[in-house]
């Protein structure tokens, strides 16, 4: 956008009437208030609807623990190697060319595209009973579906892309030359990627691990045809809300539900701060002045004021 | 830093291959990546296709086409295709209002908006349900007026609208953010109405974004399992969507029919996968016409 300043008179003509404004707003946050508060507040007061006694008993249950543990333990494994992949695959694809690179690409968003259920009875169908390493593994007595493993690589699956996804247009962006920089002052690679990369892109990691955290930990259709149901012992938070729910303990179910939504709402919170943090610190970067004046030719003149290429954090995640 | 502009952040094809010979690492990572992205990924999805080739075609057939899948299908399909235009149009009006208008809370207001990615599926199923059910807070109101939101079709909608409401919202409100107010004044000084200036200037930029958000609303609709089988009431031929088949099946240790049903949905997935890549890169080509 352009830094010249709009004349008053010119911004009617760029707006609507006010009735329509506040109609069309009033519209929107009917809309909003309709299909995303009411249901977050559902679960506030079904959760509470025996008072808070009732709801602490239902958190206290060693089955609804054991769930929160499986949970917990789940996205501890999960988010931690996605992490390390979506760095490596965001420094491969972003700083060097290289043949099927957009093919690549694809690949990765590939299990945004898978529906979960599907993804659960991909790993039945390799490590099941009936699946390739099926036999081997009752051999050798390991079991990985219906038991604890096969939740974690169906929470990998699903939370595949999150990082990678984010990171990859941010490094694109900011191009190799402040590590080339670095390689050629002597920095080693790691250090270049300690010192150089990692500051460059740590909101973008932050908002790729929040995001992926959330959905490996409110993961449903994966996990539930890997998990053999079995309460106490392979059933995740939101497995043990449905089986709370169809056993029509309402109360019980929507005080899990409840611990789960609080998760999301603070998912939403931090991610608003990691987007206007790194707002904030692209226009400080863009207020600087050029570090070299005249040595920018290629950049258009049409837009001065933003002589950085700016990222916002993509929200396009989370097919 | 300075000097790359462009939007892709491509410099010259020598600079590139300049720093493919300076930065290190990129034979591990690429290995990594690959190996990665095998065994999680590639190999536990082509276990799908292989086990799909040891079905017979009429098998396969028979399978995918049986009364109760072909009533799932046109269930899942309408129901998406409902949602995906729903969000659409709701995904418009609220991109609109957040970009164009201010009013208090606001910011708060625009977090909200990605609530569905973060709430789990399950909890968005069950609190829906309560909502809507004969005894909550909206479906009292409604079942007297012979209104019934849950466990039928009608609750399957909801729950996918709900799903899909952010993808479009965050695919047309960058795209409104950086259309060019000077176009706009153009158009109102050439004696359009605000209406005309909307549907002619305003309406063709944001075309590309718009039906990209529809593709990836309707893609994760279709697939969608958590929010739906609570409010849908899973009546066979009636609200029973495909996903839920696929685990029917698998419950009764029908692994080869469910594969089949799996690989219909991983086929139209990668349809829409396809469809979505196009819709983008559409979409990119034409903000990059706009700002030379």
């Amino acid at each position: 956008m352009s830094a010249r300043p709009t004349p008053r008179t010119a911004q009617r003509g760029t707006t609507e009437a006010p009735w329509v404004r506040y109609l069309l707003t009033a519209l929107a946050l009917g809309f909003m208030g309709l299909f995303l508060v009411l249901p977050l507040a559902a679960v506030a007061t079904e959760a509470l609807r025996n008072g808070w006694d009732a709801y602490w008993e239902a958190l206290k249950e060693p089955d609804a623990w054991a769930a929160i543990r499986l949970t917990l333990l789940t996205a501890a494994i999960a988010v931690p190697l996605n992490l390390v992949f979506g760095v490596a695959a965001a420094w491969c694809i972003a700083k060097y060319e290289f043949k099927g690179k957009s093919f690549l690409t694809t690949l990765i968003d590939l299990p945004f595209s898978v529906s979960p259920v599907v993804a659960g009875l991909i790993y039945v169908l390799v490590f099941g009973a009936q699946g390739w390493l099926g036999p081997w593994l009752m051999e050798h007595d390991i079991k990985i579906v219906f038991a604890v493993p096969g939740i974690v690589l169906a929470t990998v699956f699903v939370t595949f892309p999150f990082i990678a996804r984010e990171l990859i247009p941010l490094m694109q962006a900011q191009g190799n030359e402040e590590e080339q920089a670095a390689i050629v002052l002597g920095a080693t690679g790691w250090q270049t990627f300690r010192y150089v990369t990692l500051p460059n892109i740590k909101w973008g990691l932050l908002y790729g691990v929040i995001l992926c955290n959330a959905r490996a930990m409110g993961e449903f259709g994966a996990v539930s045809v890997v998990s053999g149901h079995i309460r106490g012992q392979t059933n995740t938070m939101p497995l043990h809300v449905e089986v709370l729910y169809n056993e029509y303990q309402s109360v019980a179910a929507f005080a899990v539900a409840s611990l789960l939504a609080i998760l999301a709402l603070v998912t939403l919170v931090i991610k608003s701060i990691v987007e206007w943090r790194s707002e904030r610190e692209l226009q400080a970067t863009a207020e600087l002045p050029p570090e070299r004046p005249g040595d920018t030719p290629a950049a258009p003149p049409s837009n001065p004021a933003e002589p950085y290429v700016h990222v916002p954090l993509a929200s396009r995640a989370a097919i | 830093m300075t000097s790359i502009a462009l939007p892709s952040g491509t410099p010259p094809s020598s600079g590139r291959r300049r720093s493919a010979r300076v930065l290190p690492g990129f034979n591990i990572t690429l290995g990594y990546t690959l190996l990665y992205l095998s065994l999680i990924v590639l190999i536990p999805l082509s276990a799908l296709a292989f086990k799909t080739f040891t079905l017979t075609w009429p098998q396969f057939w028979e399978a995918v086409t049986s009364p109760r899948v072909l009533a799932s299908y046109r269930l899942t399909f309408g129901a998406s295709l409902i949602a995906a235009s729903v969000n659409v149009v709701a995904g418009l009006l609220v991109a609109w209002v957040l970009v164009r208008y201010s009013f208090p809370g606001k910011k708060i207001v625009d977090a909200l908006v990605d609530l569905p990615f973060a709430l789990p599926t399950a909890v968005a199923g069950i609190s829906l349900t309560a909502l809507l059910a004969g005894n909550g807070w909206i479906g009292q109101y409604l079942e007297p007026l012979g209104i019934q939101l849950a466990f039928n079709p009608n609750g399957v909608v909801i729950a996918l609208i709900f799903i899909g409401l952010p993808f479009v919202v965050r695919t047309v409100q960058p795209v409104l953010e950086d259309t060019e107010k000077e176009l706009e004044e153009a158009a109102t000084c050439l004696g359009a109405t605000r209406w005309q200036t909307f549907s002619k200037v305003i309406f063709p930029t944001i075309l590309p974004a718009l039906l990209t958000g529809f593709a990836m609303a309707f893609a994760r609709a279709v697939g969608e399992y958590g929010s739906v089988i609570f409010i849908a009431g899973n009546m066979p031929m009636v609200s029973e969507i495909t996903p839920l088949i696929i685990i029917g099946k698998l419950e009764q240790y029908d692994y080869a029919g469910a594969t089949a049903v799996a690989t219909v949905m991983l086929v139209i997935s990668f349809v829409l996968l396809l469809v979505i890549n196009g819709l983008q890169t559409w979409q990119r080509s034409r903000t990059a016409g706009n700002t030379q």
